[in-house]
């Protein structure tokens, strides 16, 4: 019976070659191996032959040192007797325990052909545009039928509409008011310091009423919260449709004969047309109450002074073209988020991916918007 | 044979809350044996599997494996410990972001200092020997179907070359000739690579084909211990249901008609 258990103690794999005999001593194992591999190399295992060229190449090997075999030892010694054989020698090996020359026959057998991994050419940098450039069709062609299905589903649901799920309005709406809330001041009050900075200068202190209000309402607002949101909610939703994926739920889904755009998409995607304008609405107040703020510290801009100016038709269009945008940003973080958990495929690693990849492409896709609304807006003078 | 135990459980007691699972429990595992846990669902046998190979520890009693006291032992001592023991879990839990030869490669590159090369012909060797093709090291496990799951996971608990190797279900959820030819795999390493086998199984055939001694689990101890050929005689009425079912007579038939 060949010994296992190994000390740490033991004296490490060694070979040397004298007088035509190769001389095998140590314990063969893969925590004994070190020393022996930066003596003979990986793959040169001839190379100790080599250097006693006076003796001739040898023309056995001596095993009665070996005090350990595992298969990594094994593996080394197997590469040993293929070189003796490559050079010509028998490669007969004495001295070695019953249970080692089961070992290093049994890996003689099983041996894996040097294997050449077929290694995938470089398609260059050209070949490399061009298959991105095809995985990204692939997937804007994937999200344009994800979204005709959506609305298939959502049409047909209008028509008898089934019972509200209000859960994904608590958890998108609800939840994210704090964060929402507290940016939003921290925006109002970044914006309200660098322009004032600048309105000192000039005297004119008291338009950063207008400067804040109109930057917070018709931009910053809609459009925080709609990062705030892909961030918080739109992750949330590929990670669970994923998840989902993964453990085959979608498909049982299926086969009780619920659609699962009804039961995962659609109450997600109300619910996110809700609360988005909803938190647009926090974080507008949020921002302005944090402009106050700074005004009053710096600018000695008064809070009544401040809310005086308010109330004129421009703030209240920029209040109101802010507001018209997040129904539009909440299906773009509704519908990436969800499509992109249909997406998952496999494995639990391919939910983080797809997690990623669906904020990264609903802020892009909602500042893009924004930038559209921006144009939209300029053209038909509003 | 020698007898040396590698691992000996005494008056082991196990509690999950307020439930108690194990009470008292003895059990040894010699060396080079293959032991089979056996048991009714729910009598405790993947807990003590996951006790023996270290990743939980029991409420009270003393646990040994290979001669250290595992339940008085830090942390630190365990992973010295951990270095000679391999598991196939149920479902493999292989790492789904890497291929099978990446998966095997881990324990290698965790803890030796052998150079890379070495280390992916020495993947491709434990997959050889887990009855793999070698077109299979380059495949993630999601592509694997459950057989090759399973001899993967085995390609991956042999890396170290552990002297213990703990499986859980082998043989579950395979067809009947991936399972018989799974049996011949365990019954081949064993042989050849000197290992002790401790397994969880509900497949009365691999109890037949592989095992030397079997511990049947049941009213929260070991009720009995010994070669699968006495244990139909024994008394105990739990170990009776079991064997003496018409799966278990099948078996058993069976059994009696190999050996």
């Amino acid at each position: 019976m060949p010994r296992k258990t190994i000390l740490e103690t033991d004296p490490g794999a060694d070979v040397t070659a004298r007088a035509g005999t190769v001389y095998l001593r140590g314990a063969w194992t893969t925590q004994h191996l070190g020393g022996l591999i930066d003596k003979i190399g990986t793959d040169k295992i001839g190379a100790l032959i080599a250097d006693e060229p006076r003796n001739g190449d040898p023309r056995h090997v001596e095993a009665g040192g070996l005090t350990a075999l595992d298969t990594a030892g094994a593996w080394i010694l197997y590469g040993l007797l293929r070189g003796l054989e490559a050079r010509g020698s028998e490669a007969r090996i004495d001295g070695l325990e019953d249970g080692h020359r089961a070992l290093l026959d049994l890996i003689r057998d099983r041996a894996p052909e040097p294997a050449v991994p077929p290694s995938p050419s470089d398609p260059g940098a050209l070949g490399h545009l061009g298959r991105m450039t095809m995985v990204h069709l692939d997937e804007a062609h994937a999200m344009t039928g994800f979204i005709g299905e959506v609305a298939i589903a959502l049409f047909k649901h209008l028509k008898r509409p089934a019972r509200l799920r209000t859960r994904a309005l608590e958890r998108a709406g609800v939840g994210a008011i704090p964060i929402v809330a507290l940016l939003s001041f921290l925006l109002g009050i970044v914006i309200a310091y660098q322009g004032g900075l600048q309105l000192q200068n000039y005297g004119a202190n008291i338009f950063i009423a207008e400067l804040v209000s109109l930057t917070m309402l018709r931009e910053f607002g809609p459009m925080m919260t709609a990062i705030i949101v892909a961030g918080r909610t739109g992750s949330a939703y590929t990670a669970e449709i994923g998840t989902m994926k993964v453990t085959e739920e979608i498909d049982a889904l299926t086969s009780i004969g619920i659609p699962p755009l009804d039961l995962l998409v659609l109450p997600k995607l109300f619910g996110l047309l809700i609360a988005l304008p909803l938190l647009t609405l926090v974080a507008d107040v949020a921002g302005v109450i944090g402009g106050m703020a700074m005004a009053a510290a710096m600018l000695d801009v008064g809070f009544q002074d401040f809310a005086d100016r308010l109330p004129q038709p421009l703030v209240y269009r920029s209040f109101l073209i802010g507001i018209a945008k997040a129904p539009v940003f909440a299906m773009i973080v509704a519908i990436v988020g969800c499509f992109q958990g249909f997406r998952v495929s496999g494995s639990a690693d391919s939910v983080g991916r797809k997690t990623t990849v669906s904020v990264v492409q609903s802020i892009f896709l909602v500042i893009i918007a924004d930038a559209g609304f921006s144009i939209l807006f300029s053209f038909i003078g509003i | 044979m020698t007898s040396t135990p590698v691992i000996e459980l005494r008056g082991v007691r196990t509690d999950y809350g307020p439930v108690c699972i194990h009470d008292g429990l003895d059990l040894t595992v010699r060396r080079g044996e293959t032991l089979a846990l056996v048991g009714g669902s729910g009598s405790g046998k993947t807990t003590l599997l996951r006790e023996m190979n270290l990743l939980m520890r029991p409420s009270a009693g003393n646990v040994a494996v290979f001669g250290v006291d595992v339940l008085s032992a830090a942390e630190d001592a365990l992973t010295p410990l951990r270095r000679r023991i391999g598991v196939m879990f149920q479902h493999g839990a292989l790492f789904s972001a890497l291929t099978v030869k990446q998966n095997v490669a881990v324990p290698l590159q965790e803890h030796t200092d052998l150079p890379a090369r070495l280390i992916d012909e020495l993947a491709l060797l434990k997959i050889a020997l887990a009855g793999l093709a070698p077109g299979a090291a380059s495949l993630y496990p999601r592509e694997l179907s459950g057989g090759m799951s399973k001899r993967a996971a085995v390609a991956r608990a042999l890396a170290l070359d552990p002297e213990i190797l703990f499986l859980d279900e082998p043989t579950a959820g395979l067809d009947p000739v991936s399972a018989e030819a799974f049996d011949a795999l365990i019954v081949q390493l064993k042989r050849s690579l000197d290992l002790t086998v401790v397994l969880v199984t509900h497949d009365l055939d691999t109890l037949w084909r592989v095992t030397d001694r079997v511990a049947f689990l049941a009213g929260k101890r070991v009720a009995a211990c010994a070669p699968i050929a006495e244990l139909p005689r024994h008394p105990h009425p739990e170990i009776q249901a079991y064997f003496t079912g018409p799966r278990g007579r099948a078996a058993t038939t069976a059994g009696w008609t190999h050996t």
